[in-house]
């Protein structure tokens, strides 16, 4: 055990959920807060009511229908997906039976997990909060403990009110300096990944610290932890500070104000100690896209592609060598719990604002992180700018994020995306996933090929 | 839960980094909303020559180590480094388990899979590059009671914390074990109550 007294903001969390020792050493850690979206809620659910086992506390159990639901004007029950509709009645079911609050598919406040939570102030600073979704750790951004686990886990936690777990390490990750022009969150985190590995952060919480951090607005924040399960992390997390308490402010789930000291207490004590720090040059970094199947095949926008594994140069069909800025695309897409915020589509339209996308690329398409993004969007116009220059507008969920069979981008596409990962088939069978911020995105949508957003930015 | 203790197989290996629950179950797989039927979709973008294909049996590509006679009824699986990586779906682990998988030993694992193996009594074993590249198609002993893996001569010790390996040599099902300390877990919440009173969103 620690003999000082200062604590990381991690360390402070988890002691303060600490409930008890198991028999076996590891330790019982309760959990203030559990999301369930309809591609795992039905099955979590229904397994506990099978046998027999309630939910602990319902009030703090929240579902929500994001990840199959149709993003196409005028939807209900029925997704492209085969069978998808099951998913969406059974999550209905069972969370009405279970006596949890549903963000049904119509819902005023309907999105995506990740982007409704700090919406609606249900992730608080010091809080944790589970999901069984990997990308959980985006709530980190707001100063709470927040991780993926799988649906065995969201059960556990449902009907104990704890989790059992080994008490994790520590990682902090400062980024000094300031961000150039053009340069974003997004690409912090990938250059991240790239310099230390998709299984770098393995075993560890990672804090991330620094000017660079503390000059990003709370949503970027959320971009940032949003990818620490790329780097293997059990989670990021973001000491909250006057950004934090300003945007959770009178949420529907939240405080009124964040004036009570306990709030002001919640960051790593100057002196405490990591297993393991990274010090990472933000001014250095350049925009970042992927050129492979995993998030740790991230380059530079202007470089060209390193040797990696050769499955990877065979399905991304890019060669070690060369570059990357003007290899055609077909898809542009901008989307996902990563870069769908208002925040994201407001500079995404700025860049676009009276322009066209070129005319090779064969589909374009904005899907809102959430409902309210959606309307909010919407009262400023920015719909109108994405469909004048050639992008559709949709109605907010996870969409092509990822492929659940039924709509997918047209075959063997090469897509620009702004979402989290790249894998082989995770857009669809044989489609070429590039991940880059929606700056790139949108730069790349004009040129009709992988281009430089610096350029439209100066 | 199956109770884990020694198991004996040959050993098939899949001998690539960061494979992850998309490769491992791709979400089109998924079909019900339960933990079952999910065999069929293991791996199916690499297993199959027409993964894609709606109707009737797909062919498989026999190129793939698992489609491979000498694969047939193994136990153990070999892979790279940050193994289960991705989505948390522990429907790739229901898949491996489903399929007949007992034991995965891979350089590393992604967090999320690794715990939702022990929850579901498959064994997670960690072991350098080259020592899993040697036991490629070999029969191995993967011994959880004397953490070991032995494949001929070779005794190769692992790691696991007490906790995972006392769950899987017992078969325990964690929330029977974590609802017998509910009387603890109680009162810590009802001191909770009056710290944090914002946490509780109920009456
Ligand atoms: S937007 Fe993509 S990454 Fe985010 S929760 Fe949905 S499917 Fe997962």
């Amino acid at each position: 055990m620690t003999v000082s007294n200062t604590k990381t903001l991690f360390e402070k969390i988890w002691d303060a959920h600490h409930v008890a020792y198991t028999g076996t050493g590891a330790s019982l850690i309760a959990i203030d807060r559990v999301f369930l979206h309809e591609r795992t809620g039905a099955a979590a659910l229904k397994s506990m009511a099978a046998a027999s086992r309630p939910v602990r506390d319902p009030a703090r159990v929240f579902a929500v229908m994001d990840h199959i639901v149709d993003t196409r004007p005028g939807r209900g029950d029925g997704t492209l997906m085969k069978g998808g509709s099951a998913f969406i009645t059974e999550t209905r079911a069972a969370a009405k039976a279970a006596g949890i609050t549903l963000f049904d598919v119509n819902d005023r406040d309907q999105g995506i997990t990740h982007v409704i939570s700090p919406e609606l102030g249900i992730v608080l600073p010091g809080v944790t909060l589970v999901a069984p979704d990997s990308h959980t750790c985006t709530q980190g951004a707001l100063g709470a403990l927040a991780w993926g686990i799988g649906s065995s886990e969201a059960e556990h936690a449902m009907a104990t009110g704890v989790l059992r777990l080994d008490r994790p390490k520590t990682m902090r990750i400062t980024y000094k300096g300031r961000l150039a022009p053009g340069v974003t969150a997004k690409d912090m985190i990938l250059a991240l990944i790239a310099a230390h590995g998709a299984g770098g952060g393995v075993g560890h919480v990672v804090e991330f610290a620094g000017e660079a951090v503390r000059a990003l607005d709370v949503e970027a924040r959320m971009t940032l932890c949003n990818m620490a399960t790329e780097f293997a992390a059990m989670t990021g997390i973001i000491a909250p500070d006057a950004k934090t308490f300003e945007y959770l402010a009178g949420r529907r789930y939240a405080p009124e104000n964040f004036g009570e000291p306990y709030w002001h207490t919640l960051k790593t004590d100057e002196g405490a100690r990591f297993d393991r720090e990274i010090e990472i040059d933000a001014a250095a970094l350049a925009p970042m896209v992927s050129w492979g199947t995993s998030p740790e095949h991230a380059m530079p926008v202007d470089g060209t592609v390193p040797q990696g594994p050769a499955r990877a140069h065979e399905y991304i069909g890019l060669a070690a060598g060369v570059k990357l800025l003007g290899t055609p695309i077909d898809v542009a897409f901008i989307g996902s719990c990563t870069n769908a915020r208002l925040s994201d589509l407001r500079r995404a339209a700025a860049l676009l604002k009276g322009r066209r996308i070129a005319p090779s690329i064969r589909k374009a398409m904005v899907v809102p992180g959430s409902s309210a993004v959606k309307r909010a969007a919407e009262a400023e116009g920015l719909d109108k700018v994405f469909t004048e220059a050639g992008f559709e507008w949709r109605a907010s969920g996870c969409s092509l994020c990822f492929f659940a069979g039924g709509e997918h981008f047209p075959d063997g596409s090469r897509t620009m995306s702004s979402t989290n990962r790249n894998f082989e088939g995770r857009q669809g069978p044989g489609i070429r996933t590039h991940i880059a911020s929606p700056e790139t995105v949108v730069a790349s949508a004009l040129a009709g090929s992988i281009a430089d957003p610096r350029e439209l930015v100066r | 839960m199956t109770p884990f203790t020694t198991l004996t197989s040959r050993a098939v290996p899949l001998l690539r980094d960061n494979v992850d629950t998309d490769a491992v179950i791709p979400s089109r797989e998924m079909k019900s909303t339960g933990r079952t039927g999910l065999a069929d979709g293991l791996f199916a973008p690499w297993r199959y020559l027409d993964a894609g294909r709606e109707h009737g049996a797909r062919a498989p590509d026999p190129e793939f180590p698992l489609n491979r006679p000498e694969a047939s009824g193994a136990q153990i699986l070999l892979t790279g480094a940050n193994f289960g990586c991705g989505s948390s779906r522990e429907h790739a682990v229901w898949a491996l388990g489903e399929y007949g998988i007992r034991c995965v030993i891979a350089q590393s694992f992604a967090p999320i899979f690794r715990a939702n193996c022990i929850r579901n009594g498959l064994l997670p074993v960690a072991l350098p590059e080259a020592v899993i590249a040697a036991m490629a198609w070999q029969d191995v002993t993967v011994d959880l009671p004397a953490q070991n893996v032995r494949c001929g001569a070779a005794i190769h010790r692992f790691e696991i914390e007490h906790e995972p390996r006392q769950m899987l040599l017992e078969g325990l099902d964690a929330i029977d074990l974590t609802l017998k300390s509910l009387p603890a877990i109680e009162d810590w919440t009802s001191n909770d109550r009056k710290a944090r009173p914002w946490v509780y969103l109920g009456v």
